[in-house]
């Protein structure tokens, strides 16, 4: 395949930035994304010309890493899928690819597609947790029993590798739905409801504090998030936050 | 509890509220309407009875009032605060491959019922206040001083729909109420939290709901012209 990629340069947090037009011959459609973006970097290096930075790590689909708003839509056109495992079979011969940085006052972009997320590990460290005391008395977390149903809702409300899709995606830049599944994967388990009243209100409180939009229930970011997660981790963190605060 | 207000949860909480307690004025007001197509008597007892009953008229209608402005306020407050939260938009945004229109576009259709409201005001609310407080004319009657001329509320409704131009306006006006119920009503149910099992049941009521009342309305606006015109 032979494409037009039109991609976000800046240099640094305080460059404007502007797209710019590259072209890449011979794009294998077994290719992942990141794999093409190899290519191309590649070919910037051996003009002698500065690589296109942007974040990766396991290219396995469950770190988090990686970002990327392709085309319009986070981690690209595909469904259920980070930008590593998209393949450029979803792409056709003659494509032009716009490719930008997730967009949001509280993701700021480091250099060209990379953006500073610890925003959300200081929405982690504000209640994201449970206080377990590790001096020895560590209580076998398989003593407490589980409701089945309320376990796989943890589990899948775990299952988010907190990416920031569900920021770039949404019109608001909120980030309710990471927020929503912390909060959610913690309140439905005994061990996280201890805490469960400060840890809604102290991640709430962070997250408005990082300058993140408020959700106007869309639902983009739950069509868009790579781990479908739901939108009733939302609505359930809603619930949470009012009873803490009527609590509080 | 303090506070709750300054959060994003606790505004979206209180939007959703003013939006539940609106969608059931809709309902009572589309309720009082359609009596102008079935039975003008009844049409005319029943907003006499609202425009003079105190419990309606000094609680009922400010709270309403409050719940109007508020539910605009704050709609504006968020949609400012929104923006500021993405300082740069995006070069290529393919917002229809993962929401709907409707709700992308609340603040525009929720302008345009703004806008509406203001002519619905001019239309019928101000010369209410107008006859009733202002002139201290309580009797309802076409002509206060001839108890056998009739309550004043169904000639005055039909005779705001002999305008084309109103009908018209009304019935885009609707239209774009439809729009914006379209996303709101589910919204708003989302926002308290009530995300369970009856969800599926409540989406297709909330999308009943918000077909049906505004077509309502727009079938009285329009029958009240047609009888005008064909007339």
């Amino acid at each position: 395949m032979n494409l037009t990629l039109k991609i976000w340069r800046q240099k640094n947090a305080s460059d404007k930035g502007k797209l710019v037009d590259y072209k890449i011959s011979d794009v294998s459609p077994d290719m992942s994304f990141l794999e093409m973006l190899d290519v191309l970097n590649e070919q910037l290096i051996n003009e002698g010309d500065e690589p296109v930075a942007f974040d990766h790590d396991c290219r396995e689909g469950i770190c988090g890493m990686c970002s990327l708003y392709i085309n319009g839509e986070a981690h690209g056109p595909d469904r259920g899928v980070t930008t590593c495992q998209l393949h450029m079979r979803m792409f056709k011969d003659g494509d032009t690819i716009f490719i930008e940085p997730f967009r949001a006052k509280a993701f700021p972009v480091v250099k060209d597609l990379v953006v500073d997320r610890s925003s959300f590990d200081r929405i982690q460290h504000a209640g994201g947790f449970i206080s377990v005391n590790t001096s020895g008395n560590t209580i076998d977390a398989n003593a407490i029993p589980v409701n089945k149903a309320d376990a796989d809702k943890a589990f899948e409300a775990a299952t988010c590798i907190g990416c920031g899709a569900c920021v770039a995606t949404c019109k608001n830049s909120s980030a309710m739905l990471f927020v929503g599944a912390k909060v959610s994967q913690f309140a439905l388990l005994p061990q996280g409801k201890v805490e469960a009243t400060d840890r809604v209100l102290n991640m709430v409180r962070q997250m408005d504090e990082e300058g993140f939009g408020n959700c106007t229930n869309t639902g983009a970011c739950e069509v868009e998030c790579p781990k479908g997660i739901s939108l009733e981790n939302i609505a359930r963190m809603n619930r949470e936050y009012l009873k803490a605060s009527l609590k509080g | 509890m303090s506070g709750i207000l300054n959060s994003s949860i606790g505004r979206k909480f209180a939007m959703a509220l003013s939006a539940l307690f609106l969608m059931f004025f809709l309902l009572q007001h589309f309720a009082i309407n359609i009596l102008s197509v079935f039975s003008p008597e009844t049409f005319n007892s029943t907003s006499h009875f609202m425009g003079t009953f105190p419990l309606v008229q000094y609680v009922l209608q400010p709270v309403l009032i409050f719940g109007v402005i508020f539910h605009f306020v704050m709609g504006f407050v968020l949609e400012i605060r929104n923006n500021k939260a993405r300082e740069v938009s995006y070069a290529k945004n393919n917002g229809g491959a993962n929401s709907t229109w409707m709700s992308r576009n609340m603040i525009w259709s929720g302008l345009a019922i703004l806008a509406f409201i203001c002519l619905h005001f001019y239309d019928f609310w101000f010369p209410e206040i107008n006859t009733k407080f202002i002139q201290g004319d309580m009797t309802g009657l076409i002509d206060p001083n001839n108890a056998d001329s009739g309550f004043r509320y169904f000639e005055e409704l039909q005779h705001k729909f002999e305008s084309h131009v109103r009908t018209i306006i009304y019935v885009i006006a609707f239209v774009l109420l439809a729009l914006h119920l379209l996303h709101g009503f589910n919204s708003a149910f989302q926002s308290v939290g009530a995300n369970n099992k009856y969800t599926k049941g409540l989406k297709n009521f909330g999308k009943l709901y918000a077909i049906i009342i505004p077509l309502g309305f727009i079938f009285i606006a329009i029958f009240h012209h047609l009888k005008h015109v064909l007339s």
